[in-house]
């Protein structure tokens, strides 16, 4: 069971926004206002201050995806849009949990963040807090795997994306989904 | 050169050639208003906040020019809220400025204090919270800037109070230090995709114009006329669109939509190519859209390009403004060899009187007019829909009831041709777009998308303000008035002479329409009096001249009457029959092929 994967019914949107109070509740509010879901969102200042960058992933069974890319594209904060596909990106996200782990099975569980390279970062006498940072299909076989000895808590932080690099052509789609820029327009 | 907050943004104003704005001061904008003393922009009391930002549509409907209304904090910037939301819906530009607590004061619930950038967000094009003095001309720039370009829209610009009172240097940006990364605009159309346009355009069989409101916005009329001309494909205009193209031109069809007249339906049904001219794909345009112009082709012109496919997908899609657009798609019908004609051209001739508003002036004109011999059978079939099913209405001479559409024709024939009209929202505001003959662009202001109740009488204001050389007439309802007359109260001050036919039948006409027909004449909470509130007795009150109508023998001297007054507002409350539906209708949620027309029309066709 995937929460995320390769699901069709989700798109990884990478927006430049500027770097201004109030940006964010722009874009949350123009989802909720259109009826479009967002899946997960992450932001943070890219590498020019005057920008950041939120990756938002949708739900584009509420919404057409270029209807939501053109209405993004609308508000002047935002800079550019480009949609993610996941076989020509780089996706990560970063997960934290909180796992049952007494005596009997504290072994196995070090053992299953072993195997998935993840770190434990908390040690109490009958839980563990282990941390995996991968790609989204990684942390849902780890989340799935881990569930069977009890997760008391857990935080997933919503995906961050950027582009394959430019070994062949293959770049992310364009804003307007139909025009080849990702130029704003008014 | 040192100004305060407050001098430095009405010396912005200024500077964005501001010449009148529309408000009323309060606590947190207090600072601000001390400079409009010394200030050459005219600053007009309104009595309350939302007159002003509807007198600001008024005013940048008919101009063209963005509409400024100044306000304060709290109260003051939520009764602008639905002017900015009937201004966003309906691509107007406009500039709201409003106080703001002190930055200090900001979160913590003060006195006066709302989330005013928040509440606005989804209803303006953009907001700005002003946190550095030294912001503010650079930020007027951008909000005139972002206004005015790409699709017009609302901007709103709030004000903390400390703001207003510290000091800055004084500048004025230049263009270039506008701070918009993120905003561009299309103009120009691709040239691909234009080309691909004239080409279906001559392919097509049964074409039809379907301009809407970005022609205005545009300002577009001329070309669309040439292009309608050259091809001689006819135009139906929307709600927002009326007078963007003449409705006594034998190519006009006149409005589409839930109560367009019914060949301006029914040709968008049965059309094959329908060139959208910065229209929307409205709800009341389209009525269901799984059976809305079932065999057409889509041309789509809007500078906006999220309107493109959302509610229809086009074949081809073009982003730019509509005039650029018609311009450069009549160069590539040249190249494609369209030639030109010495078609009869159009325009007002024909009797207002004719049953259809926009229909053909001379018997078979549509049809023998115009060149390309391809089109005849169309525009031939269109002109016998037009002879079959006019726009109709029985008015019995003298003591019977008056019909509210008796009175628009009235109004119609007995005012200057380019005379303003601006409506409300319900039945009077269809009559009033069903029977006027718009013969000229920029003549009728309405609220079309969002349908404010109360936005003739502040928006009439607003448009004798920005045309004080037109005579400017308010068609209004009993419902409507009643939201917003006070301003009435700020024309007979500032000595602003609109006029106002009430349409008064004593009832929320539209809403008691539906009940009537959708809900077993089950009339719940419609019924409003004619007689109270006294109208006359208001208007007197108000400062206007009032005048009651009950007879058709009355209507023309009471119009006559009001014509010749231009010292003070005038009040006419003509007593309409209650029991007047607007026809043709097609039901909400309905197919535009079940469109009803008067019952008249069907009895005499023995159905």
């Amino acid at each position: 069971m995937s929460v995320y994967g390769t699901d069709q019914r989700h798109h990884t949107l990478t927006v430049l926004v500027e770097n201004k109070s109030g940006v964010l509740a722009r874009v949350a509010s123009l989802f909720s206002r259109r009826g479009y879901n967002i899946f997960s969102l992450a932001v943070a200042p890219s590498d020019d201050p005057r920008f950041s960058r939120i990756t938002i992933v949708v739900d584009v069974e509420s919404a057409p995806l270029d209807q939501i890319m053109k209405q993004l594209d609308k508000l002047i904060p935002v800079v550019s849009i480009t949609e993610l596909d996941p076989a020509h990106s780089r996706e990560r996200e970063l997960l934290l949990a909180t796992v049952e782990a007494g005596p009997e099975t504290r072994g196995q569980v070090i053992q299953l963040v072993g195997v998935f390279e993840g770190k434990i970062v908390d040690v109490g006498p009958e839980h563990l807090t282990v941390m995996l940072a991968g790609a989204p299909t990684k942390l849902d076989d780890f989340e799935d795997l881990i569930r069977g000895y009890g997760i008391v808590e857990m935080q997933r932080t919503g995906r961050v994306a950027l582009p394959m690099l430019d070994r062949a052509d293959h770049r992310g789609r364009p804003a307007t989904g139909t025009a080849d820029t990702t130029e704003k327009a008014g | 050169m040192e100004l305060t907050g407050a001098q430095a943004l009405i010396k912005s104003l200024e500077m964005q050639h501001v010449e009148v704005m529309f408000g009323l001061p309060g606590g947190a904008i207090l600072p601000v208003y001390d400079p409009i003393l010394d200030s050459s922009i005219r600053h007009i009391l309104v009595r309350h906040e939302q007159g002003a930002g509807h007198m600001a549509q008024g005013y940048a409907q008919v101009t063209g020019r963005p509409g400024v209304a100044i306000v304060t904090s709290g109260p003051g910037a939520t009764n602008v809220v639905t002017p900015l939301a009937d201004a966003y819906m309906d691509s107007t530009p406009l500039v709201v400025v409003t106080g703001q607590v002190a930055t200090t004061a900001i979160g913590t619930d003060a006195f006066q204090e709302s989330d005013i950038t928040g509440i606005t967000m989804g209803i303006t094009k953009h907001n700005w919270l002003i946190t550095d003095v030294a912001d503010i001309p650079r930020v007027v720039a951008e909000a005139f800037h972002v206004a005015t370009t790409g699709r017009p829209g609302p901007v709103l610009i709030d004000i903390p109070k400390d703001i207003a009172q510290s000091t800055m240097e004084w500048y004025w940006p230049a263009p270039e230090d506008l701070d918009l990364p993120g905003y561009q605009s299309v103009t120009e159309g691709d040239p691909a995709l234009i080309r691909e346009a004239a080409e279906l355009l001559l392919a097509a069989e049964r074409p039809v114009i379907y301009a809407g409101g970005g022609i205005l916005k545009a300002r577009a009329a001329e070309a669309l006329r040439e292009l309608a001309e050259r091809t001689g494909i006819p135009v139906v205009t929307t709600l927002m669109a009326r007078g963007c193209f003449p409705d006594s031109h034998p190519l006009c069809l006149g409005m589409p939509g839930m109560h367009g007249n019914y060949t301006a339906v029914t040709a968008m049904q049965k059309s094959d190519l329908l060139i959208a001219l910065g229209s929307r794909f409205d709800d009341r345009v389209t009525g269901r859209v799984s059976a809305f112009a079932p065999d057409a082709k889509v041309i789509h012109v809007d500078i906006d390009p999220a309107e493109h496919h959302k509610v229809r997908v086009a074949d081809v899609a073009i982003a730019g403004d509509c005039r650029l657009v018609i311009e450069e798609l009549l160069l590539a019908l040249d190249s494609l060899g369209l030639a030109h004609s010495e078609a009869t051209r159009g325009g007002r001739g024909g009797s207002p009187s004719d049953a259809v508003a926009g229909a053909p002036v001379a018997d078979g004109s549509l049809a023998a007019s115009f060149p390309r011999e391809r089109l005849a059978p169309w525009r031939a079939l269109l002109g016998e829909w037009q002879q079959r099913f006019p726009l109709v209405y029985d008015q019995q001479p003298g003591a019977g009831p008056l019909k509210p559409q008796y009175v628009i024709e009235q109004l119609r024939d007995n005012t200057p041709e380019d005379t303003i009209v601006a409506s409300g929202v319900g039945q009077h505001q269809m009559f009033a777009s069903q029977w006027w003959q718009f013969d000229h662009p920029y003549t009728w202001v309405n609220s079309g998308g969002l349908g404010t109740m109360g936005f003739a009488v502040p928006s009439a204001i607003g448009a004798k303000v920005g045309r004080p050389d037109k005579m400017v007439w308010a068609v209004d309802g009993d419902g409507c008035f009643q939201m917003t007359a006070q301003e009435l109260v700020t024309a007979s001050s500032e000595r602003i002479p609109v006029k106002i036919a009430i349409l008064n039948n004593a009832y929320l006409g539209m809403v008691r329409q539906w009940q009537e027909m959708f809900y077993e004449e089950r009339y719940s909470e419609v019924y409003l009096s004619p007689d109270l509130p006294d109208y006359v007795g208001w208007a007197e009150a108000m400062g206007c001249v009032g005048i009651k109508v009950e007879s058709t023998d009355d209507v023309a001297t009471a119009i006559d009457k009001a014509n010749s007054v231009d010292d003070r507002p005038v009040v006419i409350d003509f007593r309409t029959d209650a029991f007047e539906k607007v026809f043709p209708m097609v039901a909400a949620g309905a197919s535009n092929d079940d469109i009803m027309v008067d019952p008249s029309l069907t009895r005499d066709l023995g159905a």
